[in-house]
């Protein structure tokens, strides 16, 4: 095996290909290297490349990790951020781990969806942004070529101020989502809905935003609409951690939750 | 490839094959069986070090790249003559029982202490959430924190 510790950023991308893999924080990587599920002969180590870990504004750059979001990230994504596994995963896992990974239930995902964010890609011989949408292609599936870096993540300008993250699973701390979310109002009305865990990649509750969005004071019933309108857009399934009614039905329950936080 | 790192202060030099953990260098190759290896997915913390002065799972820390960094495992917290306060509370409070968690609560509980000299329960219990011990029910173990945040001694 060999590793790469590369001092820039072209050099780590001059270092991809032939099968090289990227490791950052390694908690999903080691894992699967831990169980043997697979065994990486080149890898090139992102974890001391400074470049990475440049946050400039609504530029995250894929180094930074889960703790530095926690504390300095916008409001829902920093709720996202403290969910995510424990202290030790949080000081090593990164925002581009959690994409390269892009598992369904990646905490990081609802919030990037909700606000519209987009990916920047990097190769020797290319530069590229992608919407989320383009990005996210399947279970863990993504666009990203093998010879290419995640390099950041781009934030649009002016978030709402209203947004909220949560999240549902069988206890408090450690643990992957049964169900995550974000909802965001802007003082217009207009709503986002993303969800993870409950589609092969995150998803988007159209219907339910466009109903609530040019709604000024939602009454109950128009809560209540606005949940049934989100379990019915999820494509669950049923799988270890829970089964596809539960996930439909919570979806629906935290999404019109976290819509009550952003209202009241 | 040799990897070069400093192991609690000392420069160290090892061989490395495969892609394997910091946790099995340590244990295996440096000689220090502190850092415990219970479930190799990071959901247990026993195999807790300090990764140039960050709190990680060493079972998912790839050896190799640990080449240049600087760690702390539970042999290396203490003074030479004694025990760290932290071990110092376990130890009164009774809040070992098997064990097998206590080198990775210790080293959560030194790194927590090194940032916050007076955590409140709350978040000595936030501090120690990647740590799962099967024994003790946790009780006497943030009993024994809440004692040592109470004095200046750490
Ligand atoms: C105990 C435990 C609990 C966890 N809890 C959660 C949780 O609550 N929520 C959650 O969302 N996740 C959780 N995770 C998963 C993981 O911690 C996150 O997905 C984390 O963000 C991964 O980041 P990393 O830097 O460690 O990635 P790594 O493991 O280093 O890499 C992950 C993948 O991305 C690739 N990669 C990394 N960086 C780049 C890059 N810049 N460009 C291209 N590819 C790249 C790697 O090749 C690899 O395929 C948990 C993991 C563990 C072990
Ligand atoms: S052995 Fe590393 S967290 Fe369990
Ligand atoms: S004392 Fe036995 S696992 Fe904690």
């Amino acid at each position: 095996m060999e590793i790469v510790h590369p001092n820039s950023i072209d050099e780590a991308l001059a270092g991809l290909g032939d099968g090289a893999i990227p490791l950052a924080g390694g908690t999903d990587l080691m894992v699967e290297v831990n169980f043997g599920h697979i065994r990486p002969e080149r890898v090139i180590g992102l974890r001391r490349l400074a470049e990475l870990k440049e946050w400039d504004g609504q530029r995250i750059g894929a180094g930074v990790t889960w703790r530095r979001i926690e504390t300095h990230g916008p409001k829902a994504l920093a709720e996202a951020a403290r969910t995510v596994g424990s202290p030790q995963i949080r000081n090593a896992g990164t925002i581009g781990g959690n994409l390269g990974t892009a598992s369904p239930a990646g905490d990081g995902h609802p919030f990037l969806a909700a606000v519209g964010a987009s990916i920047e890609l990097a190769s020797t011989a290319s530069q590229r942004t992608l919407t989320w949408q383009e990005f996210f292609t399947g279970v863990k599936e993504t666009a990203r070529r093998p010879d290419e870096l995640i390099m950041a993540v781009h934030l649009p300008a002016g978030l709402p101020e209203r947004q909220c993250f949560g999240k549902i699973g069988i206890r408090n701390a450690m643990v992957i989502a049964t169900v995550c979310a974000v909802v965001t109002r802007a003082d217009d009305g207009k709503t986002t809905v993303a969800l993870g865990s409950v589609a092969p990649t995150p998803i988007r509750a159209t219907g339910a935003e466009n109903m609530i969005s040019s709604i000024g004071h939602p009454s109950a019933g128009d809560l209540v609409e606005f949940q049934r309108l989100v379990s019915e857009e999820v494509r669950p399934i049923t799988d270890h951690r829970s089964t596809e009614e539960y996930r439909r039905h919570g979806a629906g329950v935290l999404a019109r939750r976290l819509l009550e936080r952003c209202l009241s | 490839m040799i990897v070069e790192l400093t192991v609690n202060g000392v420069p160290v030099t090892a061989r490395v094959t495969n892609p394997g953990s910091l946790l099995d260098l340590l244990r295996d190759e440096l000689g220090l069986p502190g850092s415990k290896n219970a479930c190799e997915q990071g959901e247990c913390g026993s195999c807790s070090v300090i990764l140039d002065g960050e709190l990680v799972c060493s079972c998912l820390v790839m050896a190799a790249d640990a080449a240049g960094s600087s760690v702390t495992t539970v042999e290396g917290v203490s003074p030479d003559d004694g025990l760290h306060p932290v071990q110092e509370a376990m130890h009164h409070a009774g809040a070992v029982q098997c064990g097998f968690c206590t080198p990775g609560i210790v080293v959560a509980a030194v790194d927590l202490f090194a940032r916050n000299a007076h955590p409140s329960s709350n978040e000595i219990k936030d501090a120690l959430a990647g740590n799962i011990c099967r024994c003790t029910g946790y009780g006497a173990i943030i009993r024994a924190l809440e004692g040592v945040g109470a004095t200046d001694e750490h």
